[in-house]
């Protein structure tokens, strides 16, 4: 029974702190269709604060990552990611041309610096 | 103006949706999303399945990658639903901006269930961009298969981006987990078109790190709160100004 639990927890943890708390913006959204539009203020600070959260996800991601990404150094994750931010600007912001550019500088700078 | 795009069935409809999804270029950046994420579920000692699953419920990859890197590491449960929560905000604009190109003269609400669940960023400006030039009746049926392309596209990328990082040598999987942040700073950074957002973005990326290296408790949920509030405010004084 134990074990049973143990196994189902990550899945009733996705539900309860994952799937409910998602999904009720779908659904606010599907309810209220009428009432707010995308410029109001209510909607333009709350998109703030949901891409000040995702950009603290991104930086913490690079800064303080686990396992393998972790055995690349410091420095070479952050040049990485200015690489890539660099060429996504120049190529129009393109995302794949920035992601792939950053990666490029990321295995050619793991590969010659991993000790 | 040319006359609306057609279809003889729902069915016909469905499968030039999927058709559009998996030729478009947001299936691209859907595949390395789902890549990262597959690899960091990975590292973050989840399994596969919860992953796919994951992929379907929450449909969404910010709050999937935030319940990754949290779910296993003992976080608070509330400050885990806090973040998700936060970060699902903009799923509502999108709902409300969407619906009303859905909606058609007969639409019943239980056939708007299943695009509500669909929405999410890819399929939400394939949507609007494609969606006005079908005719009105076929709309709900292309929008649920392009949809479900998307869907499946990120849940298979999800396992492939899963075995490779068990089985790829550590430089290759350290790329394959730089996927994540590297695809939604690019991503985030495109729909940033306001002052607002663009700042909300930097200060966030500041922000969070800061607040972890002092230790500080809940530090997600007060990136967001100070990050995005100081950003709003920005944005305020300088409508003022104008």
């Amino acid at each position: 029974m134990n074990a049973v639990l143990t196994e189902l927890w990550p899945y009733f943890l996705m539900v309860l702190v994952g799937y409910l708390p998602n999904e009720i913006w779908r659904a606010f959204g599907l309810v209220l269709a009428r009432g707010l539009n995308e410029d109001s203020e209510v909607v333009v600070w709350s998109r703030a604060v949901a891409t000040a959260i995702l950009a603290g996800v991104i930086a913490k991601l690079v800064l303080f990552p686990t396992g393998a990404l972790g055995a690349i150094p410091l420095s070479v994750r952050i040049i990485s990611s200015v690489v890539g931010f660099v060429v996504f600007l120049a190529a129009k912001r393109s995302v794949s041309a920035g992601v792939l550019a950053g990666e490029a500088a990321l295995l050619i700078g793991g590969f010659l610096f991993v000790p | 103006m040319s006359a609306p795009i057609t279809f003889s069935s729902t069915s016909a409809a469905f499968f030039a949706g999927a058709k559009t999804a998996l030729t478009s270029v947001f299936m691209l950046v859907l595949a390395g999303t789902y890549i990262g994420i597959g690899a960091l579920t990975h590292d973050f000692g989840l399994s596969s399945w919860w992953l796919a699953i994951s992929t379907v419920l929450v449909w969404a990859a910010p709050a999937q990658v935030i319940l990754i890197t949290t779910v296993t590491t003992g976080a608070a449960l509330f400050e885990i639903a806090l973040a998700v929560t936060l970060s699902g905000v903009r799923l509502f604009p999108m709902v409300v901006a969407l619906m009303p190109v859905l909606r058609g003269p007969t639409t019943r609400l239980r056939d708007l269930l299943l695009p509500t669940h669909f929405t999410a960023v890819s399929m939400w400006v394939e949507s609007l961009r494609l969606l006005p030039a079908i005719e009105n009746q076929w709309r709900i049926p292309f929008c649920n298969g392009l949809s479900a392309g998307y869907m499946a596209t990120a849940t298979v990328f999800g396992f492939v981006g899963f075995y490779l990082a068990a089985g790829l040598p550590p430089l290759l999987a350290g790329g394959l987990l730089f996927l994540t942040p590297m695809s939604f700073l690019m991503s985030t950074a495109r729909n940033a078109r306001m002052m607002v957002d663009k700042l909300g973005l930097v200060l966030g990326l500041v922000i969070g790190p800061l607040l972890t290296v002092l230790d500080v408790g809940l530090d997600l949920m007060w990136t967001g709160l100070i990050g995005g509030t100081l950003a709003y405010l920005v944005h305020r004084i300088r409508e003022a100004a104008r």
